[in-house]
């Protein structure tokens, strides 16, 4: 039949492993070059009324949840880790852990899935339904390049203020595993910031800082070409906003795994591996 | 450069346009020339979008060339194509107008994307092509969401006709609404088209439509029901030919008969 422009392949275990290769990596590729699109376009900055209401909705509003998010992170790590250090006589040092906890690895990584999940998803889907109305054709028609509006402002808010939003939920993390040392397991607050404090080194936080710009970036990139590949119908745009969230959060634990050997690396680097200052 | 009748603006030569595994474009060749009104006809899914959006470099196809004034699409950088497609404008099937702006955010944007002109300017060519199409400068504050159907296709030919295009491409630009709108809608084509010379460019399922607007007819016919080797356009030629074809295809199709179809209901 002519609307057929090839036979169904076999389905035996080699086909499908071939099929499923073919389409990994041209995904992969596809990906590549929407990146490469992309930061061609990022010489030039977008203009002030599309750039600035993509930043407060990934920024501003992006805060409540962010925060929250931090504070009971942080609550709930003072809560798991008092016990046992409690056996050991070393509860006074559990600012140390909670804190080196957050600011390492969980307030970067919770708050790049918290903004996966509340600003990835919905790039997607604004961007997806943007496509399947043709909006994204009519800016096409209209002499805007469709990466440099939609892509490029929403990359920078991602890229720029995912560092913020990140420092700010350690902040509250430490804030609430202090709460709950100090009030409620009667930890001295002394000790609590005095041994926070000593395990905790800048290279620490410029690290957990520095992660965050990666995800960020993962975030942005990965949400909109979902959106640019979004398939016809409210089922398409559903798709493609669940695929944004999915994609996003294991690009974030893939490099939040690569990023950590890296910069463990770059510290004994640099420091020549000595270790940490310990009290 | 003057217009000639033979002049051939657009031109598409042995395309073909596949969607995944579905074919929608077979070879298909045909020119539009300056200032000539074509309108394509076929049923649902024969690859009428699809060529419109190729005529306009809004798609590129797999095989065949896309050519503007005799030069080859594939052989513009991406900054020529711009600058050649800001001379088309779109009137897309669902108006496709930018939910997040109001109306005279809408019809102002491409001239803030591709013109260095100040506010004022921008602001009477907004109101001027609110007043073409009909409408009222209270329009310009509405978001497209308060709009019915009729109101959002003619934002959307104000926004198109912002840029004063040298074609304009209409897909399916009555589809959806009411035979009063619709006939709005098909004198606003005629009167673009004596405000200005444009060469018009019109994808449609209404026979009033090309009873009223159109100076040559091409009829495309879906790929599935075509046989190895048969063309795609099944009919090319005059309004008044169209509607006197001896083809049953473009018989069924211009008086809207089932004909053969009706033997696919009962299989």
């Amino acid at each position: 039949m002519s609307t057929l422009v090839a036979d169904e392949p076999p389905g035996t275990v080699i086909h499908e492993v071939g099929r499923l290769t073919i389409r990994a990596v041209r995904a992969v590729g596809n990906l590549t070059l929407f990146a490469a699109r992309m930061t061609r376009q990022l010489v030039r900055i977008p203009r002030s009324q599309v750039l600035w209401p993509v930043m407060y909705d990934v920024g501003v509003q992006s805060l409540p949840v962010i925060l929250i998010t931090g504070l009971f992170i942080g609550m709930v790590l003072s809560v798991q880790t008092y016990d046992t250090l409690k056996v050991m006589h070393f509860e006074s040092r559990v600012g140390s852990v909670v804190n080196v906890s957050l600011v390492k690895e969980l307030g970067p990584v919770l708050a790049a899935t918290m903004l996966a999940g509340r600003v990835g998803s919905r790039i997607a889907a604004e961007i997806g339904t943007m496509r399947v109305t043709e909006q994204v054709d009519a800016l096409d028609a209209l002499g805007a390049d469709p990466i440099a509006y939609l892509v490029v402002p929403r990359f920078l808010a991602c890229f720029l203020l995912i560092p913020a939003l990140t420092i700010l939920a350690d902040a509250f993390g430490m804030f609430g595993g202090w709460v709950v040392s100090t009030q409620v397991f009667g930890v001295s607050s002394h000790f609590y910031w005095f041994y926070s404090d000593s395990f905790i080194t800048a290279y620490d936080v410029v690290t957990g800082t520095m992660k965050s710009l990666f995800f960020g970036a993962a975030i942005a990139v990965i949400s909109c070409h979902r959106g640019f590949h979004c398939r016809s119908g409210a089922e398409g745009v559903g798709q493609a906003a669940t695929e944004a969230f999915v994609y996003s959060f294991i690009a974030i634990l893939v490099l939040d795994f690569f990023l950590g050997v890296i910069l463990l690396h770059v510290y004994r680097l640099l420091f020549g591996g000595r270790g940490r200052k310990r009290p | 450069m003057t217009d000639s009748p033979s002049r051939i603006v657009l031109e598409l030569r042995g395309v073909h346009r596949t969607f995944g595994r579905q074919a929608v474009l077979r070879n298909v060749t045909f020119p539009v020339h300056a200032g000539e009104t074509l309108v394509l006809i076929g049923e649902s899914g024969c690859g009428k979008s699809v060529t419109t959006k190729l005529l306009a470099g809004l798609m590129t196809p797999d095989v065949g060339q896309v050519a503007w004034d005799g030069r080859s699409v594939a052989n513009l950088s991406r900054r020529d194509l711009r600058q050649h497609r800001l001379r088309f404008g779109y009137l897309f099937q669902g108006a496709a107008l930018f939910d997040s702006l109001d109306v005279y955010e809408n019809i102002a944007f491409g001239l803030r994307e591709n013109t260095q002109k100040r506010e004022p300017e921008i602001r009477e060519v907004v109101h001027q092509r609110l007043r073409d199409v009909g409408l009222t400068a209270e329009t310009a504050r509405k978001r497209p969401g308060e709009l019915s159907g009729g109101m959002k296709k003619r934002v959307a030919l104000a926004r198109a006709l912002a840029m004063s295009p040298e074609v304009m491409f209409y897909d399916e630009p009555t589809t959806g609404l009411d035979p009063v709108m619709s006939d709005v809608i098909n004198q606003l084509i005629l009167e673009t088209r004596a405000r200005q010379p444009v060469t018009s460019v019109v994808v449609t399922h209404d026979m009033h439509t090309v009873r009223r607007v159109a100076d040559r007819v091409i009829m495309l016919y879906p790929l599935s029901r075509l046989k190895p080797g048969e063309s795609q356009i099944v009919f090319s030629g005059t309004a008044e030919e169209v509607f006197n074809c001896p083809d049953p295809r473009v018989r069924n199709f211009v008086n809207g008969e089932a004909g053969d179809r009706l033997k696919e209901l009962a299989a």
